[in-house]
């Protein structure tokens, strides 16, 4: 018997149908994985669980019960918890003032602190999850964080969770224990619905599945026995990828890139390698590993404490920016949304940002009619999924921000080395595609790349040569036809690290 | 500007022919909202008002926002990079008094002129640097550079106004020029000088840019911390022409002159459609943003209203802007 029902539910915005028709059941004692590209519905949808939306068509039944939400409270009160990307929570305040946010037990109207504290005590335990209630939540990593999240809503008797996306930025031992608490809850009879681009964690953790394309339910599997990675992705993207890294084989020149004995910040020990014209060299670590702050390095973003930098022989000005970027070493950084786009100005202010320098009329003034050409030209070339070049870049999707934050770098005329950090994350298949398509022609030019990434079928997919880094230093190297997920990870784990599960280390 | 319609950016396909024709109807009304604003509230003045509409009634209003309008080109970038400066109003009168007394002392006025323009584009340059370069709040340390420019200007007068002796002095603020006062002529100046610069040189890009995603515009290969000291420099600079031009219409330089200044210089570019949050900024919002401010109290000022009332008056205004902005903004986003 289905627990929560979604009947013909559809969502219109101004000018647009976000969702249409869609209808589909989850079970309590179930999870049921929620899969599309991105802007396919699954948010819209998760919104309307949550009463952040009111749907324009169709309605909820949960037990039995037709619900209209009204607000986001409507839906706490009946059981509903989403748990979204990014997570909401008081920084400042303690696991237990967290998790008994507007509600801590007093006693003579003052805050009963031993009461709370057994309390949170009692139930993190039996909830088998290891935190300190005293600890202030900004001192947590993101996975705890993520945790205590999770509690608050177990602990509101939540029977409906959905979590969106919850493993983007958890490194594996915090996915192994995120599962592990997502098994207990759905051995507990909650009702779950969990939204991945992960593929194996879809077959790791979901007993059904139903896929979006376009705000339509393409298709529903009530169980995944018998199913194949190949018809998810086939459902999602509507037509068939059969590799989606599509690694091509290429020349490679002199060495382009050489970094020596570089430390800085999260960067003890000495780092240094070579990228040679033509190369992709891919980054792999676990999360905290060092790789995103040794490019930063590279790229002059933090100040660095020793070593040196230099493409095609010569040295780089230390710890300048745009020293870097004359020289033809740029950057596309891990956090789109803080690091990478500019969200209120336009797809072609984004594109134009860096390159413009190059074209301005008598030295001084912008050249409109330049840079309109130049972002058109992208927009057309990478596909970029846009009304027009003037649309605000935050309202685009993921993977059309990251190709306008790579063709920021393509428009220069100078481009020797990209290092690009965490390119596909959080992005759909068919865009990634497109994206490793970039890199691939890129190197063709003889452009030097290092792509950082946590995917590791991402890293051996693509990558000519794989560096691995752990605890802030390099630990090991490997040709194309030497990786191996086995032995790359060995280099990636800490000491005496446990070997890690190897849900998210499966290749396509 | 941009197309602010969500639902096109999910899926450029969707929409009939009627509902885009509605949709750009509705572009073209949120663009040009306040400029159809200020032209229904000016009919209606001239209409409504005694002497409202008339060519001197016209020009006495343009001068009297003429030190507001320049200062608000410079505001205008200030904002748009997410930063904010409240020194301004004691720069003006900092400006005013020291430029009276250097004139008076060398018998210069062209000298008098240089030293204050100087002393405000230092006032600037140390305000951006302590932002920029030493990471402090701008609301923090405009306030402190406010009090202590204010401290500046009660020093150097001895609490007196300083009257000027040199008759030239005068003619900055009176001179007549084709017809208009000098004062509205560099106003003017102003808003075509700072709306080139924002909108068609990298500098006025990157303030932008800066105002949008600092971080981002940094790893972008904006030089960050030198736009935003530029910002301040030139706003610190342009404040000490106003104070100039208000010591010369005052015929001395006065060391409570500008008092509330900056708050108003801040209004009229909110009004005019600034964003706080920085990256949106347009030069005819904030020009239109001054005159209905101006417009507003020459109004009242001529239906003999009495001037503690314009503070309420004023302030409902810039209120109701704000909720009109952020109603617009809501709408974007849902």
């Amino acid at each position: 018997m289905s627990f929560l029902q979604f009947q013909g539910i559809g969502k219109t915005f101004p000018g647009v149908r976000a969702l249409s028709d869609v209808s589909f059941a989850v079970r309590a004692g179930g999870v049921h994985g929620l899969l599309g590209e991105n802007g396919a519905g699954k948010s819209t949808m998760m919104k309307i669980l949550g009463g952040e939306y009111i749907p324009n068509e169709g309605q909820l039944v949960i037990d039995g019960q037709p619900r209209a939400f009204r607000s986001a409270a409507d839906a706490i009160d009946a059981g509903v918890a989403i748990i979204h990307q990014e997570l909401q929570y008081v920084p400042e305040l303690t696991v237990m003032e967290n998790l008994l946010l507007g509600r801590l037990p007093t006693r003579f109207g003052l805050v009963d602190r031993g009461r709370a504290l057994a309390w949170t005590r009692e139930k993190l335990d039996a909830l088998g999850v290891d935190l300190d209630p005293r600890t202030r939540l900004k001192q947590l990593s993101i996975g705890q964080r993520q945790m205590v999240e999770i509690c608050k809503a177990v602990l509101r008797d939540a029977k409906i969770l959905a979590l969106d996306e919850p493993t983007s930025s958890l490194s594996h031992r915090e996915t192994d224990v995120l599962f592990r608490l997502v098994r207990d809850l759905k051995a507990q009879g909650k009702a779950m619905i969990y939204i991945s681009h992960r593929l194996d964690e879809i077959f790791e953790l979901c007993d059904a599945a139903t896929i979006f394309r376009d705000g339509r339910k393409v298709a529903d599997f009530d169980t995944l026995e018998g199913v194949t990675r190949d018809m998810l992705v086939q459902r999602m993207v509507g037509r068939e990828i059969s590799d989606i890294f599509g690694y091509r084989e290429r020349a490679q020149g002199d060495v382009r890139l050489a970094v020596r004995n570089l430390t800085g910040h999260a960067v003890k020990e000495p780092v240094s390698f070579d990228v040679r014209a033509g190369e992709i060299v891919g980054f792999f670590g676990l999360v905290g590993a060092g790789r995103s702050e040794a490019m930063r390095l590279v790229y002059g973003a933090d100040r660095r404490e020793s070593g040196t930098v230099a493409i095609d022989g010569t040295t780089l000005r230390p710890s300048d920016i745009r020293s870097s970027i004359r020289s033809g070493l740029m950057f596309c950084p891990e956090d789109r949304k803080e690091d990478g786009i500019i969200g209120v100005r336009s797809v072609a202010e984004n594109i134009n940002i860096s390159a413009r320098r190059n074209h301005l009329r008598a030295g001084l003034f912008v050249n409109d009619a330049n840079e309109a050409r130049t972002a058109d030209s992208f927009i057309q070339r990478l596909r970029i999924r846009t009304p027009h070049r003037r649309q605000e870049i935050r309202l685009l999707s993921g993977g059309n921000q990251q190709k306008a934050v790579l063709s920021r770098w393509l428009a220069e005329k100078d481009l020797r080395v990209l290092i690009v950090d965490e390119p596909t994350r959080g992005i759909d298949v068919g865009a990634k595609n497109e994206i490793y398509n970039v890199l691939y022609e890129l190197a063709e030019r003889g452009v030097a790349i290092v792509m950082v990434s946590s995917e590791l079928p991402e890293v051996l997919g693509v990558s000519d040569r794989v560096i691995v880094m752990c605890g802030g230093r390099i630990t090991g190297q490997f040709a194309r036809h030497e990786a191996n997920e086995e032995a790359v990870l060995g280099r990636a784990l800490p000491e005496g690290a446990a070997q890690p599960s190897m849900h998210s280390t499966r290749t396509a | 500007m941009t197309d602010r319609n969500t639902a096109t950016a999910l899926d450029p396909a969707a929409g009939s022919q009627p509902a885009r024709r509605n949709a750009a109807l509705w572009q073209f009304v949120d663009d040009y909202s306040l400029i159809l604003i200020f032209v229904a509230l000016f009919a209606v003045l001239s209409c409504t008002v005694e002497y409202f509409f008339s060519w001197d009634n016209v020009v006495g209003l343009a001068l009297s926002v003429s030190q507001i309008g320049m200062v608000a080109c410079t505001m205008m970038f200030c904002l748009a990079s997410r930063d904010f400066d409240l020194s301004v109003g004691s720069t003006v009168a900092f400006a005013g008094v020291l430029c009276a007394i250097v004139s008076n002392a060398t018998g210069s006025v062209t000298l008098g002129i240089a030293a204050a323009l100087v002393a405000g584009a230092v006032i600037g340059f140390v305000n951006g640097t302590v932002i920029a370069k030493l990471k402090i709040n701008a609301l923090i340390t405009t306030l402190a550079t406010m009090e202590i420019v204010r401290g500046l200007a009660f020093i150097s007068s001895q609490g007196q106004a300083v009257g000027v002796s040199n008759e030239a002095f005068f003619s900055i603020g009176s001179a007549i020029l084709f017809g208009l006062p000098a004062p509205v002529w560099v106003t003017l100046a102003c808003f075509v000088l700072f709306g080139v610069l924002l909108n068609k040189t990298i500098y006025g890009r990157n303030t932008l840019a800066i105002g949008g995603n600092p971080d981002a515009a940094r790893l972008a290969g904006v030089s960050v911390d030198r736009t935003r000291i530029m910002i301040f420099l030139i706003q610190g600079a342009v404040a000490a022409l106003a104070g100039i031009i208000l010591a010369s219409r005052m015929t001395s330089g006065q060391p409570n002159a500008g008092e509330g200044f900056e708050l108003n210089v801040i209004s009229a570019c909110v009004l005019g459609g600034v964003s706080l949050m920085g990256g949106r900024a347009s030069i005819s919002g904030v020009l239109v943003g001054v005159l209905i401010m101006g417009t507003v109290q020459n109004a009242m000022s001529l239906m003999n209203i009495d001037a503690f009332y314009q503070y309420l008056v004023r302030g409902t205004i810039l209120l109701i802007a704000v909720l009109v902005d952020q109603l617009k903004n809501r709408r974007q986003s849902r």
